[in-house]
């Protein structure tokens, strides 16, 4: 089960664009005839016809730049940025917990705001910076939020944690982070079921207290 | 309503998690995470009955929808072997996608196979299936006396039955604890990958790669050598990765349908029916004490729910024929069986359930003798184990009461409930003791040190989340004198010597055991290896490179002694409440939370606390806010999301204190110390009950206690 670096199925647009909109003109015949006969869907679908229909169709520019990185990327419309993080380029480090923004395990910043990218289809960051919890650090050198969550022992399992930090990143950003009780207001979107919420305020407390530009 | 409570000082002493780096960086892998070329995206749809048996399943439009590639149902899925080891009609585990029968809703009656998730997604919407439906029966309330006695749990007498009601005080009520779910923040996940016919590699979600290594290979009939189970990070689980559930047979099967790599991630709805739960579970507890609170007897009766396959039993009534020194001890423990899922054991199984019953029996006993709650405890405290006679290994409960009565502010409390008021709300304090059996098992560790000094340490062992690795590494340092940056801790692999499941709070003593005596051994190979230089990590890698060996090494195998035998061994909590209750509105807010573990030694005292305080939220949820909800009529789950079914969250939950007794258990093991994830958890959902009724005066004996209850 060796890791490939790059996926077997093409993500990025130039693998694609040409390619498929010129076989899918030249076999516009044959996908007439799809619409008609199941015989001929089935033969379509034998051919992966309908894999080229998809591409053409269903699919969507991307450009977006993900932790300095630029990425040009042909995506479903339906896809969630929190899927074509994970599935599509390997960035697991942003957390599926619910797939419908309950529970803030997928947070990252789009252009310096939090969202959850599990509510968040690709197509709708078009051209925007988008930092997930790999582009926090800097090289080896830790971002003060993730050594003030080292510190506190702001996690367990470690699961909720890279939206933890997300968002907690973000709450000192936008200025509510000026007490203990203003912090869990402004962090009750991100549940932790190991239950580190108190370690968590610790930490955002001292980073906050740190004075440092984060 | 800011919190006074002062930050615990020792809050960011000792070692920070070994592991910790990674997970805030993203860069540990949990078991969705590992990519293959390939892979293969399952889904599961469910059936929308809840009792009866498929009449027909389309499929047709599923697998003609883009990037499908096959859609299993019961009626074309690969036969798995195993399953024809438990005899026709006998109960046992679901077998899924193995017949047309229907036991609960939601049960898996198809799994679609697509190129990639979205496409699988979409496809599991587009399978018809029509059902023959038969009567079920979904509500406890309702089923009480279909109740059957399992044969795992008889009833149990000592002294008189039902002595309580000769006493001169007595009390006797019924409490309701619902289902509760587990509701990991990872989601279940599973990616098997098939290599020829006769291995499979998983990467899983569990609490022991070995037993999902024994499971699967007696499903598929493999040489369990040829299971190969990853599991390095696992995202919370609380016993809810226990077993080897359905879904996770059904994603090997599919892998080796396809001869592809599948992964199969749970959706949250999924996470309430196709993995187990804490049982909805009736109780009807009578206490009798005499005037002076001498308990003269005790009755314990629980009835919890299970599924219609499977019995499902836990220790509910258990903590009632241990907890205190009564000669009158009479207990009755019944299941029913409704079209649900199998519940499952949650983080402090049977016992948080059955403390509901005990402890806020014995604080409405207390409250009708006018003795003070802690007072009533020390009257009834048991010098040694009541249940066997034996002597305990160790227990400073009483110290514990001490320390937690000083830490909350006991003497603030007001014996006469519901008179004090503080900024507009209702303020009240409450305590309830829990208990959890101690164990050591038996666990198999190498200890390699490298020539460069390097200490390696190996066990299969998995980590949900308490700190095994780290605590490993602590033991490791202690014993070898060795600076913990230079130990490397590998674990959750079914290619490593053998480790228990963690769960039942055995792993620091089994693990963290096994551990010790393999670094004892290594020190003393290493020790005659150089006639005798002592340690630290420098020393030693001279002594390899003297004698020119890239590494020594040595596999221990290392498990509890005769003096678990001898003594009965239980680790000892006791929980404290400060509430405030909102006259008008009913809503509960918690002000304070201390509870104080007598666990025997700390062994990594950072990770310790941060599991005493995850065990004391999760009992929050268990007392405030969590509930399944199933729709009677159908029989179908309503609230199976985080918007309705309410885990605590930030705003619930006050700066929490953990305080530990950190006196060692002479006999357990050689660290002394005893397991902490259940005691974490038992006693806290009744501390919380016994503060609401100081608060308010009213008893809630239906949980949660939610705003409606108090208004
Ligand atoms: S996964 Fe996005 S909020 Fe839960
Ligand atoms: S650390 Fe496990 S869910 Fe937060």
């Amino acid at each position: 089960m060796e890791k490939e670096k790059n996926h077997s199925r093409p993500v990025e647009e130039s693998d694609v664009k040409d390619n498929s909109r010129r076989d899918f003109l030249k076999k516009s015949a044959l996908m007439t005839a799809v619409a008609l006969t199941p015989v001929a869907a089935a033969r379509a679908a034998e051919m992966h016809m309908d894999e080229r229909l998809a591409q053409v169709f269903e699919k969507m520019p991307l450009h977006l730049e993900i932790n300095g990185v630029a990425h040009n990327l042909m995506v479903e419309p339906r896809s969630t940025l929190l899927d074509i993080l994970r599935e599509q380029l390997d960035l697991t480090g942003t957390k599926k917990g619910c797939d419908m923004g309950q529970c803030g395990a997928c947070t990252v910043h789009v252009d310096g705001h939090r969202v959850n990218s599990c509510l968040t289809l690709g197509i709708m960051v078009n051209g925007k910076k988008v930092t997930t919890i790999e582009g926090l650090a800097k090289g080896d050198q830790l971002h003060p939020m993730q050594e003030a969550f080292l510190k506190h022992d702001g996690f367990q399992c470690g699961y909720c944690t890279p939206g933890q930090i997300m968002s907690a990143v973000a709450c000192v950003r936008e200025g509510h982070a000026n007490s203990e009780h203003e912090i869990r207001e402004y962090m009750s979107g991100n549940i932790c079921r190991c239950g580190a919420y108190p370690n968590i305020v610790n930490a955002i407390q001292e980073v906050k207290e740190g004075g440092m530009a984060i | 309503m800011e919190n006074k409570i002062a930050k615990n000082p020792s809050a960011t002493d000792g070692l920070s998690r070994v592991d910790g780096r990674l997970k805030v960086t993203g860069k540990a892998k949990y078991s969705a995470e590992y990519y293959t070329k390939g892979m293969v995206y399952a889904v599961l749809a469910g059936s929308t009955i809840t009792s009866g048996s498929i009449k027909s399943i389309d499929t047709k439009k599923a697998e003609s929808a883009p990037g499908v590639i096959s859609v299993i149902t019961y009626l074309n899925a690969p036969k798995v072997p195993g399953y024809q080891d438990t005899p026709a009609g006998a109960k046992g585990m679901l077998r899924i996608f193995y017949d047309e029968k229907i036991w609960f809703n939601g049960q898996p009656v198809a799994m679609v196979l697509a190129d990639t998730f979205e496409r699988a997604q979409f496809a599991s919407g587009l399978i018809d299936v029509t059902y023959n439906k038969t009567p079920f029966e979904t509500q406890l309330t309702k089923n009480l006396d279909k109740g059957v006695s399992p044969h795992n749990a008889k009833d149990y007498l000592r002294g008189q039955e039902e002595a309580y009601k000769t006493a001169a005080v007595k009390i006797e009520q019924e409490y309701l604890v619902p289902t509760n779910v587990h509701n990991p923040m990872e989601l279940h996940a599973i990616i098997a990958n098939w290599d020829g016919d006769d291995k499979v590699t998983v990467y899983d979600k569990t609490q022991g790669v070995v037993s999902t290594q024994r499971n699967i290979a007696q499903a598929f009939k493999l040489q369990p050598a040829n299971v190969q189970v990853t599991a390095p990070f696992v995202g919370g689980a609380f016993g809810a990765a226990l077993r080897t559930w359905p879904h996770e047979i059904a994603a090997v099967m599919a892998a080796k349908l396809l001869k592809k790599p599948v992964k199969l991630v749970l959706s949250r709805a999924d996470m309430f029916t196709a993995v187990g739960y804490r049982p909805h579970t009736w109780q009807k507890i009578g206490l009798g004490a005499t005037a002076d609170g001498k308990l003269v007897g005790i009755s314990h009766q629980a009835t919890g729910q299970t599924s219609v396959y499977e019995d499902f039993t836990e220790g509910v009534v258990n903590i009632s024929q241990l907890m205190y020194a009564c000669p009158n001890v009479d207990t009755k423990y019944r299941l029913a069986s409704l079209n649900v899922n199998t519940p499952t054991p949650m983080r402090g199984p049977g016992e948080a359930t059955g403390a509901i019953a005990l402890e806020c029996g014995m604080d409405e006993l207390a409250h009708a003798l006018n003795i003070d709650p802690i007072e009533l405890r020390l009257r009834n405290y048991a010098d040694t184990d009541p249940l066997s006679g034996k002597p305990y290994s160790s227990k400073f409960l009483s110290d514990a009461y001490k320390m937690g009565a000083d830490a909350i502010g006991w003497s603030k409390r007001h014996a006469q409930p519901g008179i004090v008021m503080e900024n507009g709300w209702l303020s009240g304090y409450g305590m309830a003791s829990g208990m959890f059996g101690a164990y050591r098992g038996a666990a198999t560790v190498i200890a390699r040190l490298l020539a460069d000094g390097t200490l390696d340490v190996q066990t299969a062992v998995t980590d949900i989340g308490p700190g095994t690795g780290t605590f490993m590494t602590k033991v490791a340092s202690d014993v070898m004198g060795i600076p913990a940056g230079n130990i490397r801790v590998k674990i959750g692999d079914s290619s490593l010597p053998p480790s228990p499941t963690q769960g039942g709070s055995a792993i620091t003593s089994t693990v963290g055991s096994a551990v010790n005596d393999a670094c004892v051994q290594l020190k003393q190979k290493l020790k005659e290896l150089s006639g005798n230089v002592e340690g630290g990590s420098g020393g030693y890698a001279q002594i390899l490179q003297q004698h020119n060996l890239p590494a020594v090494e040595v596999t221990v195998t290392s498990k509890g002694g005769p003096d678990m035998a001898k003594y009965a061994m239980f680790s000892w909590s006791v929980h404290f409440m400060k509430v405030l209750v909102h006259p008008t509105t009913g809503v509960v807010k918690v002000d304070k939370a201390v509870s104080v573990a007598d666990c025997g030694t700390i062994v990594s005292q950072k990770t310790a606390r941060s599991q005493i305080i995850g065990g004391t939220i999760m009992g929050t949820g268990m007392g405030l806010t969590e509930a399944v909800v199933i729709d009677h009529r159908y029989g179908r789950l309503v609230n199976n999301d985080f918007a309705n079914y309410h885990v605590p969250v930030q705003a619930d939950i006050p700066q929490c204190e953990a305080l530990f007794v950190n006196k060692p258990d002479p006999y357990i093991n050689p660290m002394g110390a005893k397991g902490m994830g259940e005691i974490a958890t038992i006693g806290v959902a009744a501390a919380l009950a016994n503060a609401v009724f100081n608060a308010t005066g009213k008893r809630v004996r239906d949980l949660p206690i939610t705003p409606d209850k108090l208004v």
